[in-house]
């Protein structure tokens, strides 16, 4: 074991983003574009950054798996996203955006990296407005905002429920413009499958082709992943279809770290599950719960339909526990309470596995249009994927995983530990330790792509001798084999089982031992039963079709490859932190109440994990953390 | 959430096969037995290729990612309507409810020239980004911009742009539009700029550069019987390509004139 050193600069937290750009080496304009870098992902992140290096001259490669740069599922986001504009005069600052997502993420991350965020936070907002990303805007004409995710202020920007998508199209038609201008080559529908190291340092990758199956090489100076996150690794999830570990996996396969996989975070208004041949989960946006109330029945096995239900058999659990933030309380406190209704035999619907969140009393209070107005596209959502009507009868709802605050190491300047490899967006680790706040995704993504990377990159490549490199060289040819043989293995197998049923296999492992609550006795189980599934799958997975036109289920099946052994270092992870943290919970370490207790004595520290051969065990690393500007201190809402 | 109401159906599917661009393509019928009417249409295909790969057989090949109607990956024509019976809905939020047990589906992909086939249902869209790329923006590059307060728009305008930039880019206007126009779609692009100051300074290049793409491509013009705007998802509205039309005509004058005064010059 190590200790990781994150590369803080020195000086007040206030000034060191600012020191530190001065700091920076820079590559002079006319040279920018004798750098080649390669961003693999095309969501907000990537395409962000993308646009960006496009901007200032260098050459950019932007790899794509989906057959547009706007289909990524930045998309899917519904919320908002925050800034500290303090437009509402309600005490809002970066200073206090700053402090919430220290306390938010159950100081697990990084205080000066949250610091940087809160500070760019204001120039994301600028920058989208000026693209024409129509944010909600009140009569004056001027930007709208709401409270969102437990906040005590107004921060979150937002676009009817489809943020995420408007921001992703600002970011997508940058990066556009620059296709255009032939600063960025766009490469559609292929996905990375190796990181290529020549000389310790990141040069290129592979990827597969998935329209024609050819492995490419593609050589660079520096390798930027937005690869998003690992939600999928529990089968069902709110990620879309193509989301995996894969690239991230690949590079730590070549030596980056990957840091606290065991930090996932469950949503706690999510759509249950129906059956069977349920593949996905829908989230239902967080903001419904300013206004729904979120409850259970009083008695164990109440079967009466909610409307007669009388005020006195219900138990709205979070306003009962919670008095101070009632229905706002946090993504993983609230997920958590849920579970304990449904444990507890009081969960509702016909599974059992679902909480009320209703929408009676708002819509008593403020009348029908005014809820319609609010959550209209939602409230038709959840009509057309359950056929109830939310205005008639609550809601049910249950957690689902969603967002992943664990992922590959990177220190200040977004650098993995191979040096020029970056990081941006969710497959990184950096920002909302062990549990990430509502509306701050979005806004990570941009911070990374818009404006930090630009700076980072810059001096790293201004920094480096880098030689000249060819995809003839060995290295190159030696990974394009290895993944050449990969597939021809897993198309060779032909045995009896689907990919499918194998995904579907590890995502109960890991939901039932390492969802909302862990321990030590489930986690062993998990242990050992993901590695004999694992070599269940290499020696008895079928895969249908061929390999040299597009197949669906081989790229499936490389992905699950990678998750089922990404999910054992999710549970090594996860039974190595022996305390509770974010959306960590371990079910010995909470207090009488059931609450998560944190242990800053033993586990202040990211635990970042180094591969090793296959089937040997993984070597972990500690960057410690000090908080000198927020007083470590007990999360408490109530 | 398995409702109360939930019912299993058996169904028949007859699928469109193609297993390349240049290939001939047939149709082949598949059985659909057990689906719960909770699932959705793409749920009731995994379940019908997970039967196909057991068997031995190729699974049908069809684009789909987020699965909650937001993405635009999903979309083929369900008994000759895209994206199906249901109005503002894609593929993978139509849900089996919708459907009859003993029912006879016919899918099929998006048939227009400029989306080539892929295999089966998949077809390429990339036309669509190349629409975009030709001028779909605001030219403005990163950490140039003045605070976002200092653009006021009126809330309508805001709206209305907003309205338009909803568009998902899944090509159903294309493949409902007998002419497989691609105006809705670019006239959303369009709209959503021209509606907003931001998009003012670049209003005439746009529309001039973004409609010569889009003949470029092999769209074809506007069919004026609707079909696009009924079979949108996302309810695009058919007044996004009255306005293509006027900022067109607009544009085409100006840069006449325009041309004439500096060839007097």
């Amino acid at each position: 074991m190590s200790t990781l050193d994150g590369k803080i600069p020195a000086g007040n937290i206030e000034e060191k983003w600012t020191q530190y750009k001065f700091d920076m080496k820079l590559v002079n304009p006319a040279n920018r574009r004798k750098y080649n870098v390669i961003v693999v992902g095309t969501g907000l992140a990537g395409a962000s950054a993308a646009a960006s290096l496009g901007e200032m001259g260098y050459n950019v490669k932007a790899i794509c798996i989906h057959e547009s740069p706007r289909r990524a599922h930045s998309v899917a986001a519904q919320g908002g996203i925050n800034a500290a504009k303090n437009y509402q005069n309600d005490g809002d600052s970066v200073q206090r955006l700053f402090y919430d997502t220290v306390k938010g993420g159950d100081f697990r991350a990084r205080e000066a990296n949250v610091h940087r965020l809160a500070e760019v936070s204001v120039n994301i907002i600028d920058q989208c407005v000026a693209q024409g990303v129509p944010f909600a805007r009140d009569y004056s004409g001027l930007l709208a905002n709401r409270s969102f995710g437990g906040a005590q202020v107004s921060r979150t920007f937002y676009a009817r429920g489809q943020t995420g998508q408007q921001l992703l199209i600002g970011a997508y038609s940058a990066m556009m413009r620059q296709v255009e201008a032939k600063q960025v080559e766009l490469l559609y529908r292929r996905e990375m499958l190796d990181l290529v190291v020549i000389d310790g340092k990141a040069r290129g990758i592979i990827c597969r082709n998935l329209l024609t199956g050819e492995i490419e090489s593609h050589v660079a100076d520096a390798v930027i992943l937005a690869t998003g996150g690992y939600s999928n690794v529990f089968y069902l999830s709110t990620n879309a279809m193509a989301c995996a570990v894969t690239a991230a996996w690949r590079a730590h396969r070549r030596g980056a770290f990957f840091a606290n996989p065991c930090y996932t975070q469950i949503h706690p208004t999510c759509i249950p599950v129906h059956g069977d041949n349920q593949s996905k989960l829908t989230l239902m946006s967080e903001s419904l719960r300013n206004d729904g109330r979120v409850w259970v029945p009083k008695n164990k096995g109440d079967a009466r339909l909610p409307h007669q239900i009388p005020e006195e058999d219900r138990d709205y659990y979070l306003e009962r526990i919670y008095p101070s933030f009632g229905n706002l309380a946090p993504r993983d406190v609230s997920s958590r309470q849920a579970k304990y209704r449904v444990d507890e035999g009081r969960g509702v619907g016909s599974t059992g596995v679902a909480v009320y969140l209703d929408f009676r009393d708002a819509i008593h209070r403020l009348g029908e249009s005014a809820i319609s107005a609010r959550y209209g596209n939602l409230f038709q959502m959840y009509d057309k994927i359950t056929g109830d009507n939310p205005y008639k009868t609550p809601m049910m709802i249950y957690p689902a995983p969603h967002y992943t605050m664990g992922g590959l190491w990177v220190d200040y300047n977004l650098m993995s530990t191979i040096p020029g490899l970056f990081v941006a967006g969710e497959a990184n680790f950096s920002d909302h330790g062990a549990n990430r706040l509502g509306a701050s995704a979005l806004m990570q993504g941009l911070a990374d792509g818009y404006f930090i990377l630009p700076y980072t990159i810059g001096n790293y490549l201004a920094s480096m001798k880098l030689d000249k490199v060819a995809s003839t060289h060995e290295a190159f040819k030696e990974s394009a084999q290895g993944i050449q043989q990969e597939v021809n293995k897993l198309m060779s197998i032909k045995g009896n089982r689907t990919v499918e049923s194998f995904h579907k296999e590890l995502g109960r492992l890991t939901w039932e031992y390492c969802g909302m609550g862990r321990n030590e006795a489930g986690l062993k189980k998990a242990l050992t039963e993901i590695p004999k599934l694992r070599e269940e799958f290499w020696n008895n997975v079928k895969v249908p079709g061929e390999s040299n036109y597009i197949n669906p289920e081989l790229e499936k099946a490389c992905r699950v490859a990678d998750f089922l052994e990404q999910g054992e270092l999710m549970c090594e992870d996860a039974l190595h932190r022996k305390e509770s943290c974010g959306g960590h919970f371990r079910e010995e370490s909470q207090t009488s109440e059931g609450e998560a207790q944190r242990d800053d004595t033993n586990f202040c520290y990211v635990a970042a994990w180094e591969w090793q051969d296959k089937n040997k065990k993984q070597v972990l690393h500690k960057e410690e953390l000090h908080f000198d500007n927020v007083k470590l201190a007990t999360r408490s809402y109530k | 959430m398995a409702s109360t109401k939930a019912k299993i159906l058996n169904l028949v599917l007859k699928v469109w096969r193609q297993s390349g661009p240049k290939s001939e393509g047939k149709f082949v019928e598949y059985p659909a037995k057990g689906i719960s009417t909770d699932a959705s249409f793409l749920e009731m295909l995994d379940a019908v290729n997970e039967h196909i790969i057991a068997d031995g057989g190729d699974p049908i090949v069809f684009d789909h990612d987020c699965r909650e109607g937001i993405c635009g990956s999903c979309g083929f024509m369900i008994d000759g309507q895209a994206h199906g019976p249901l109005r503002s809905t894609t593929v993978c939020q139509l849900h089996m409810r919708h459907f009859n047990d003993g029912d006879k589906i016919v899918l099929e992909p998006w048939r227009a020239q400029s989306f080539p086939i892929i295999k089966d249902l998949m077809v390429d869209r990339t036309a669509l980004d190349r629409v975009v790329s030709s001028g779909g923006y605001v030219s403005v590059n990163t950490g140039c911009a003045q605070d976002g307060n200092s653009i006021p728009i009126r809330k309508r305008d805001a709206d209305e742009a907003f309205e338009a930039a909803t568009c998902i880019g899944c090509g159903a206007c294309v493949a409902s539009c007998k002419n497989a126009s691609a105006m809705l779609f670019t006239g959303a692009k369009v709209s959503h700029l021209a509606l907003l100051p931001q998009g003012q300074i670049e209003r005439e290049e746009r529309v001039l550069n973004m409609v010569a793409q889009m003949d470029k491509e092999g769209f074809g013009a506007c069919s004026n019987t609707g079909a696009c705007s009924a079979s949108c998802p996302k309810d695009i509205d058919l007044t996004t390509i009255a306005r293509l039309n006027r900022e067109f005509v607009k544009a085409t004058v100006n840069k006449h004139n325009t041309d004439q005064k500096l060839g007097d010059g």
